[in-house]
């Protein structure tokens, strides 16, 4: 695929069900309570559960390969962690080719929510 | 103290290395992928995979920490370089915590089989920091996952341990409603009184006040000046949700006075953890405006 800096990713919309947060979170292998008991979150100052990280980290990694595609290697994914993303939002993910290096590229990223930037980061991706 | 432990821990290394329950595996994949809605099929359809770059399934790279995750019964092994960090920063009193950074490195996709073990140094501990949050310490490990001695993905990991910000009451303090039966309670309590209703027919004392002894029937009342001491009968510690004009968490307790009423107020100045029944308090006044001053509660020593 021929990609120059500055090129934008297709956006990838994630609708944060209280599901969604639960599935990922027991998929992940995290049992923290708050991200499947919504009492126990309340209780600990939060509105609802909310996301994991570990989620994110996939997520992000996803929204890069519905890009670059299957033959795309994903070498490095790092994420700075902003607003929490509740059960009941939605998670907006936009990106932008930053930097090219041969067939190394580095993919800005951006999730966001109705409350601000819940996650910002970089991939790094070897595209085929 | 939270130096000297850092250091110690960072001069430690790298933790001893713990197994991952399972080998890399498909089923774990394929709820992976289903529950994050991923499709890329080099993770769970074998001939996509063995068309692809891979020559065959791989896992998803972001699943590195997965196949390591305590799981629901699992418990932090005692050399975790974090929980060591994590329970001397509590006791300094930054008890609160959030992640700020992950950041992954892949040296490799992992395939299934492969056996995966994980060892987590401590790298930098940076503070105390005033955040947003709070003020706090930034702690950074650094987790390296191997197959045999082969690392295959490392993960920098930050938190920042915070003190929890002392919360300030928002909006002003909700009001009584008083009544012709409570006038003389309110009044009281402007003049640093605690006022108990009695009845003049039969020496009933009772509270709240109502507007006939319930013992005799008469609506002849006056009322007694309490010594204002007591014991603590019951009490909640509030934590949520919050209240006008209070700061939280902060403790409502019934107290018994010696003249034998129960009176519900805030006890003040007392760290909710140390609150019981039959803790011995006297009363105190929270003037609030001219119109209205709250009996408050203070521990009695
Ligand atoms: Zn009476």
């Amino acid at each position: 695929m021929t990609v120059a800096v500055g090129d934008t990713l297709p956006e990838l919309v994630v609708e944060v069900t209280p599901t969604f947060v639960v599935s990922t979170a027991i998929a992940t292998r995290d049992y923290q309570d708050v991200h499947h008991d919504r009492d126990a979150a309340v209780a600990r100052g939060s509105k609802d559960i909310f996301l994991n990280i570990l989620t994110d980290t996939g997520l992000v990694q996803r929204f890069v390969t519905d890009w670059a595609g299957p033959n795309a290697l994903v070498r490095g994914i790092a994420i700075r962690l902003g607003v929490p993303c509740y059960a009941n939002e939605t998670l907006t993910f936009s990106g932008q080719v930053s930097e090219r290096e041969g067939s190394l590229v580095v993919v800005n990223v951006v999730g966001r929510n109705s409350i601000g930037d819940h996650v910002t980061g970089t991939v790094r991706v070897e595209l085929p | 103290m939270i130096r000297e432990v850092a250091d110690e821990v960072i001069a430690r290394g790298e933790s001893s290395r713990r197994a991952a329950p399972d080998p890399v595996n498909v089923p774990m994949v394929r709820h992976w992928v289903e529950a994050l809605g991923d499709s890329n099929p080099v993770y769970t359809d074998p001939v996509a995979a063995a068309e692809s770059v891979h020559g065959g399934l791989v896992a998803p790279p972001a699943m590195a920490q997965v196949w390591t995750m305590f799981g629901l019964r699992g418990t932090r092994p005692a050399d975790d370089p974090l929980g060591a960090m994590v329970s001397v920063l509590d006791e300094a009193g930054f008890t609160s915590v959030v992640a700020t950074n992950c950041e992954q490195t892949y040296h490799r996709y992992l395939r299934p089989g492969d056996e995966v073990t994980v060892g987590a140094r401590l790298t930098e501990v940076v503070g105390p920091k005033r955040t947003a949050l709070g003020e706090g310490w930034f702690v950074t490990t650094v987790s390296t996952w191997y197959v045999g001695d082969e690392p295959v993905a490392e993960m920098l990991f930050r938190v920042l341990k915070f003190r929890p910000p002392v919360e300030e009451p928002v909006g002003e303090v909700l009001r009584p409603v008083v009544s012709l039966d409570t006038e003389f309670f309110w009044a009281g309590t402007r003049r640093g009184e605690l006022r108990i209703q009695k009845c003049v027919a039969c020496g009933e004392v009772r509270h709240p006040p109502g507007p006939m002894c319930a013992a005799c029937g008469s609506t002849e009342l006056t009322y007694v000046v309490a010594q204002g001491v007591g014991e603590v009968y019951s009490f909640v510690v509030h934590h949520h949700p919050p209240m006008p004009g209070k700061r939280l968490p902060f403790v409502v307790a019934l107290v018994e006075l010696a003249e034998g009423v129960r009176l519900l107020a805030e006890l003040i100045d007392a760290d909710s953890a140390d609150v019981r029944v039959g803790l011995p308090v006297r009363v105190d006044f929270q003037r609030i405006d001219d119109e209205l001053t709250l009996p408050v509660w203070r521990v009695r020593s």
